[in-house]
This record gives structure tokens, sequence and C-alpha cells, in this order.
């Protein structure tokens, strides 16, 4: 490994800590529901370590336990994960042009919602290695908590899953805000799009759209009107 | 129970792993076209920001607790404070303001 390739994924594996801690007490809530399910503790391990989406896996385990067609897998995984696609499509422009086939297969591998935010918060080009940090502490830690969950039946003090449950969030503001406080545009957008978010579940024709759609409505949407009314105006990658 | 469960979480990976890969493997070039870009840079901001808010209300025991650990995590992540850093504030206000609350 190289050195910089190497400092990368030190620094993925530190930022990982607090996705890890997150996810344990949201994959904890996982396990209880497959045992509610009669999934037992290895599949539903082996689904949390391959899989590390939490509504997909949630939604999963009611088609499992119903044993519902396949093609009924098929369609709730794609509907509920397809934010994940625009994800990617934003990190494609996040690696450097020459990063190999490879490496780009991965990182879109280990995308998560928290994966995702903590790589698109790197200054200038993604290092892989970065993201094959955060995704090392991370996804180990999404799948202990489904298998404890699965285990024990009874999630860690509701204190302490209360208390953890919100470090997701605060990682995603450790992102958003630093570059906000810099540029005005992305300040409005974090705010407009924060509105929007809770207008939808607000309102009572939309909010009954799944939390997965909202993400995907909101962010074309509010992406899209700003690319228009603000377009970017040198590459920011090599602003930095 | 009658279909394998096994193959279930084959399907969901296969499905997932497509739609998490296919984007970042076609997309191989820089796009120069400056709206789609623009879309692009914008995403992670709009998607991070809808995710957080109003989701992080329901997350703990009480609003209080929620509207202080949104607080305090905006404060600290705009005084520059790491991720880990901003993280554990987040998490340790909600947890001593419950010992009080809840």
């Amino acid at each position: 490994m190289k050195s910089t390739n190497l400092t990368n994924y030190r620094e993925g594996l530190r930022d990982g800590i607090p996705i890890a801690l997150g996810y344990l007490a949201v994959s904890f809530t996982l396990g209880i529901a497959a045992r509610n399910f009669q999934i037992h503790a290895l599949p539903a391990t082996i689904m949390s370590l391959v899989n590390f989406t939490s509504a997909g896996e949630f939604a999963a385990l009611g088609i499992i336990s119903a044993g519902a067609p396949y093609l009924e897998m098929i369609i709730s995984q794609a509907i509920i994960n397809l934010r994940y696609l625009l994800m990617s499509c934003a990190l494609s422009q996040k690696l450097s042009p020459d990063t190999p086939l490879f490496h780009r297969f991965w990182t879109g591998f280990f995308i998560t919602d928290e994966i995702f935010g903590v790589s698109s918060g790197r200054p200038g080009h993604l290092n892989p290695f970065y993201t094959y940090g955060a995704a090392s502490v991370a996804i180990p830690g999404w799948a202990l908590g489904t298998c404890l969950g699965v285990i024990l039946g009874t999630a860690l003090p509701a204190r302490i899953t209360r208390a953890l449950s919100v470090a997701l969030y605060g990682m995603f503001l450790a992102v958003i805000i630093p570059p906000a406080r810099k540029d005005r545009i992305i300040a409005g957008l974090v705010v407009v799009s924060m509105l929007a978010s809770y207008l939808f579940t607000m309102i009572p024709a939309l909010s009954g759209i799944s939390s997965g759609m909202r993400v995907i409505i909101l962010t074309v949407l509010i992406s899209g009107a700003a690319a228009i009314l603000f377009p970017i105006k040198e590459d920011p990658n090599d602003a930095e | 129970m009658q279909n394998n469960i096994y193959i279930y979480i084959a399907i969901m990976v296969i499905v997932t792993t497509l739609i998490r890969v296919i984007p970042l493997t076609l997309i191989r070039k820089e796009i120069k076209n400056r709206t789609l870009r623009s879309f692009l840079y914008y995403i992670p901001y709009v998607t991070l920001a809808v995710m957080t808010f109003p989701a992080i209300l329901d997350a703990t025991g009480s609003p209080i607790s929620a509207w202080a650990a949104l607080i305090v995590a905006i404060v600290a992540a705009w005084m520059g404070k790491s991720l880990f850093f901003v993280s554990s504030a987040a998490c340790i206000v909600v947890f001593l303001l419950e010992l009080v609350l809840c």
C-alpha cells in the first residue's frame, strides 16, 4: 500500500468509528426484528454483512418470512435502495478520472448513506482507501449489532440506543456544515433541503411517501434547481 | 418460509450492488457539461440535509434532547471540529439531558 493510501485508510478507520457506533444502535433493532420474524442469527448476520442497508433489510425481513416471490425481493430492494444510484453518480465525479475500474467497483459496493456522507466530505478527489477504511469499521459494527440483536432479543439499554442513534445525524452535519459556512449557496441549499424535507413529512398528501423516495425526489428537485440557478464556477476538486 | 433464505440474501446483494456500482463504473470520465456537473456536486449536501431533518427529531426520547443534539452538532461543525467530535458531542448531549428528561 502506498503511503498516501495508508494515510487515507487510517483516516477512514477513524471516521468509521462514529458510523459503527450509530450502526450498532440501529442494527440491534434490526436484529430484534429478525428474531421476531424467526430468522436465525447466522442468516441475519450474513445478510447485514453483505447488504448493509437498513431500510432495505427491514423490508427484506417481511418478504423472507412471508416466503414472498423472489421478484418481490428484487423490486423492493431496487426501489428502497434507488438513492444509492444518485450517490454513486455523485461519487463518480469525486474519484479521480484515472481511478481503476477495480477501485470504482469497490468504492460503489461500500456505499451506504453514512459512508457516502463521509466520502463526499473529503477535500479534493476521493481516495478509495478512505472509503475502505470507513467501511472496514462501519460494516462489522452493522453486522455485529444485527447478530447481538437476534441473540439477545433485547436492545442495548434504551438510554444508550437513543444517545448512539444521533451519532449518524451528527456525522451528516459534520459533513455538510463546514462547506455551508464557506459557501452561501450550499448554506442556502442545506436550509431549503431541511425545510422541504420537513414539509414533506407534514403535508398529508406527501407524508405517505417513504423516506427513501423522499430523499430521491427532493435530491433530484433541489440539486437540479440549484444546478440551473447556481452552476458551479470551476471544478470544485481542482479549486481545493 | 418455503423459499431458501440464502437465495433471498443473494438476490438482495445482486440488486443492491448493481445500483451501487453501475454509475461509478460506467461514468469514468470527468463530466464536462456544467449543469450536470453542478447537479452531481450539490447532491451530497441536499441528500444529507434531507436525511438529517426532521428524522433526528424522532431519534431520541424527547424533542428537547433531539433539538439540543441538533444545535450542538451544528455549532461544533461550524467551529470546524472533527467528525468524531461532532458526532460524540451530539450523543453525549442526548445521554446527559435524558438523565433528567426521561
